[in-house]
């Protein structure tokens, strides 16, 4: 059976600069994946826990972050802060019995680069592999 | 303050299980300095406790709230602005907070998110170390600001034991032993012939063994 899955990205303003001028239709042209929904911040260290726990709530089957360089990051300490996050997120599926590897970090350069379609690439298909998120209460 | 951490998921899914209108609610004061039960957890638990449901094939309606604090009569009596749109409480303050409530609220089914583990401090950002035992009777003059009520493993008032071993407890190597750190400090304040002080046998009642404790203020009481 296909599956299509649900792959909301949460991204800075620096490392998705790329998104701006290629627009969707572009960043499909190098690859981006249609499972992924990019979703822009001014920076990754803005991201709650909670944001991303919404994101499984509303129906996400993956989520990823996408911030600078661990010890470049334009607000300093912000993509670092989001790894945390991300960890705690990570530590909170484990404990609803959900595959940690649907959510993960990505420190990725600024600007354009061909890692910010490839880190979408590797989640969707980590996420294929993985099948629909049992969080979503869909096999009961 | 008092610091508390979030029970695993599994044991409060576990308390949630029959309900089907959650209200969660947490609490301003010490939890949420210490991270643990403020409005940012509240919406955290929130959202694990509907996942968690769901995982399960059941939609759950979740409340999220907050109060000033669980630990006084009067904000306890704002639960009535949810009365009658939940089930059973989830309380994320301490084990003080789900008392009130549970005396406050006779028909209410209140449970705890947290454990509640100690009175302490925060000496860097994500880490609480215990500070204090709450013992009612200080005697912190005695030893240097330093508690060994609190930090020596065996609450010793004579100390050092004989597990003191390069200034670390004999329970576990990243433990300092307080009875050195005590000895250093009095040493420090030119204060050292208090340690051979001996401290006589003490009256723990005033530790919770002469049963719960209560403080009365005449000055204060109306």
């Amino acid at each position: 059976m296909s599956f299509t899955p649900d792959i909301q990205a949460f991204c800075c303003h620096y490392t998705s600069q790329q998104t701006i001028a290629e627009g969707r239709e572009g960043l499909k042209n190098d690859g981006l994946p249609d499972s992924v929904n990019l979703n822009r911040l001014v920076c990754t260290g803005k991201l709650q826990v909670s944001s991303l726990l919404k994101a499984f709530e509303n129906g996400a089957d993956g989520v990823y972050v996408a911030g600078c360089p661990a010890d470049e990051c334009h607000n300093m300490k912000g993509s670092r802060r989001a790894a945390k996050r991300v960890l705690a997120v990570k530590k909170a599926l484990k404990e609803l019995g959900v595959e940690p590897e649907r959510v993960e970090m990505y420190h990725l350069q600024r600007g354009f680069h061909p890692e910010f379609i490839e880190a979408a690439q590797e989640m969707d298909k980590r996420i294929k592999d993985l099948g629909p998120c049992s969080l979503k209460g869909e096999d009961k | 303050m008092i610091i508390a951490e979030r029970k695993p998921v599994d044991e409060i899914l576990g308390m949630v299980k029959n309900a089907e209108r959650i209200l969660v609610l947490g609490c301003r004061g010490c939890v949420t300095v210490c991270s643990a039960g403020g409005e940012r957890e509240v919406e955290i638990l929130a959202s694990l406790i509907r996942l968690g449901m769901k995982k399960q094939g059941r939609d759950v309606e979740v409340i999220e709230g907050s109060l000033v604090r669980q630990c006084d009569k009067e904000y306890i009596d704002a639960i009535d602005q949810w009365q009658g749109r939940y089930d059973i409480i989830i309380s994320t303050a301490c084990g003080v907070g789900v008392n009130f409530i549970a005396n406050q609220r006779p028909t209410d089914k209140v449970y705890p998110a947290l454990n509640t583990s100690f009175l302490g401090g925060s000496p860097e950002q994500g880490v609480w170390t215990e500070q204090c035992a709450g013992c009612g009777n200080c005697i912190l003059h005695l030893t240097g600001g330093l508690c060994p009520v609190a930090r020596c493993a065996k609450s010793l008032l004579n100390g050092p034991c004989g597990g003191s071993v390069d200034g670390k407890c004999e329970i576990n190597p990243q433990v300092e032993c307080v009875w050195q750190l005590i000895h250093d400090r009095l040493g420090r304040l030119d204060n050292q012939d208090m340690m051979n002080e001996i401290m006589p046998i003490r009256d723990w009642s005033t530790a919770g063994h002469g049963g719960p404790r209560k403080v009365l203020r005449d000055d204060l009481t109306i």
